[in-house]
């Protein structure tokens, strides 16, 4: 059972191998010159304005938190959609009381204009 | 066979202890699976320059090789040889291992995806648990890469690619529910095998809607045009990797080539009976037609079919607005899903149509 999972384990490390390998390849045989101007930050041929780890837009953070929400429901309903034969009439109600409650709280954020990004 | 292997490997290879022969021929088998995704890569590449050119009304690569069928190589060899300049107020260490967590997990999906009727590197029962996991370990190297730059550009970048697959992600998640649903199982190979029969038993028909939200999220997972407001050329030059050159850019290359294909695999597994023939139910070929077997072939096909599409949307539509990406995800995809999966639920309970278990 356990052995199955022997491969993937062994195809990480083949990936990272090679990730680690081609970046090698390319960190000796790919030399050039470095000044100061090639090694700053791009923006547009002007000096860098200010630091960027500046703030950002609290948007990006929100859309963080419902993706949680929303992903932890998925996780949720994927044991659900495999057993679904198993827990019958009783595992649908139960799974549908369970959407309703999420759906009424999307409708929530939706209403709230969470999900607006103008 | 055995005749044309000369004695001495034989014998060499009897010596080796079981456990070593089994380490080898699975380290040789995902060899094998890693170098033809990255030959896939190369190639898909050329395609994409080809796809493109036509469109147009141009003719694409044509210069190296044969019909331009070495342009890849060149390319890569082009890279190889560029210098990787790493930016003076960049965090280094993250800066490198950024393209690197982009392509392992890229590569590291493909141990479970079954690619002929028996053929499979890691046959596991969570296998599109893995797979869904793998592929949001993606988002990770995006992110770092574009925060470790310490450029502008790269953090935008980066901040728009994170909002934009974490979104379509749920959208993604609810559409693998509803195949779950109808599979009856986790592993990729049943999943496959629920959809043996031909055309008509192929989850696409009584899944239509959960297909295109899953196949148009794939694209927008994969930040391909017209969701490519990530690296969008006009705005942030190329957001996250701006200022990646030579291979730690073709890292990042190779990752975003493997995950289409990755994705145009998916898809057929899930929806299109990966590698069963679409002529499985014809009867009237014979028993033993070649036609009617499943074949890895068929997934090459429906694989080359999805990648097109790619270029395809690529080459129609115009990039679509931050907010309008968000829309789509949050407000289009996100309750077509929940509805679906909520008719195919009392379906399947009141086993009506092609749910009944």
């Amino acid at each position: 059972m356990l052995a199955n999972y022997l491969p993937i384990l062994i195809f990480l490390g083949v990936g990272t191998a090679i990730a680690m390998v081609l970046l090698g390849l390319g960190l000796l045989i790919g030399t050039g010159s470095k000044d100061d101007e090639k090694l700053s930050p791009y923006e547009c041929g002007f000096e860098p304005f200010e630091d960027t780890r500046v703030k950002f837009d609290v948007r990006y953070y929100l859309v963080a938190i419902l993706f949680i929400i929303f992903d932890l429901e998925i996780a949720f309903l994927f044991p659900w959609a495999v057993s679904l034969d198993v827990v019958g009439g009783f595992g649908l109600i139960a799974m549908g009381i369970f959407l309703a409650i999420l759906v009424v709280g999307f409708i929530y954020e939706w209403k709230k204009g969470a999900l607006e990004w103008d | 066979m055995s005749s044309l292997i000369p004695q001495f490997v034989v014998d060499l290879w009897d010596a080796i202890p079981m456990l070593f022969q089994h380490l080898i021929i699975i380290t040789a088998q995902i060899l094998g699976v890693t170098i033809v995704v990255i030959l896939t890569v190369a190639f898909t590449t050329y395609f994409e320059r080809k796809v493109i050119g036509y469109m147009q009304g141009r003719l694409g690569p044509n210069r190296v090789g044969p019909l331009g069928l070495g342009q890849p190589f060149a390319d890569v060899i082009k890279l190889v040889i560029k210098e990787v300049v790493i930016p003076q107020r960049s965090n280094r260490f993250l800066f490198l291992i950024a393209p690197m967590l982009s392509l392992i997990p890229a590569l590291a999906a493909w141990a479970v995806i079954p690619l002929s009727g028996s053929f499979v590197i890691a046959d596991i029962n969570a296998g599109l648990l893995y797979v869904l996991a793998l592929t949001s370990v993606g988002v990770y190297g995006v992110i770092l890469g574009g925060w470790a730059t310490n450029s502008k550009y790269a953090f935008l970048g980066a901040m728009r690619s994170g909002a934009q697959i974490v979104a379509y992600e749920i959208a993604m998640g609810f559409a693998l529910v509803g195949v779950l649903m109808a599979g009856g199982s986790l592993n990729l190979g049943v999943i496959m095998q629920a959809q043996a029969g031909g055309f008509s038993s192929w989850f696409i028909i009584p899944l239509l809607p959960l297909f295109f939200v899953y196949f148009i999220s794939g694209v927008a997972e994969t930040n391909r045009a017209p969701f490519d407001v990530t690296e969008g050329e006009s705005e942030i030059v190329a957001g996250f990797h701006v200022e990646y050159s030579g291979v730690a850019f073709a890292l990042f290359f190779l990752a975003e080539y493997a995950n289409m294909i990755l994705v145009s695999a998916l898809t057929a597994i899930f929806f299109l009976g990966g590698v069963a023939s679409p002529m499985e139910g014809w009867t009237f070929l014979g028993d033993g037609s070649f036609l009617r077997e499943p074949n890895f072939f068929w997934l090459a096909a429906k694989i080359s079919f999805f990648l097109f599409v790619f270029f395809w949307l690529r080459a129609t539509f115009p990039r679509f607005r931050y907010d309008q990406i968000m829309r789509l995800g949050w407000k289009i995809f996100i309750p077509v899903t929940i509805v679906w999966i909520a008719v195919e639920a009392v379906m399947a309970w009141m086993k009506v149509g092609p749910w009944s278990v």
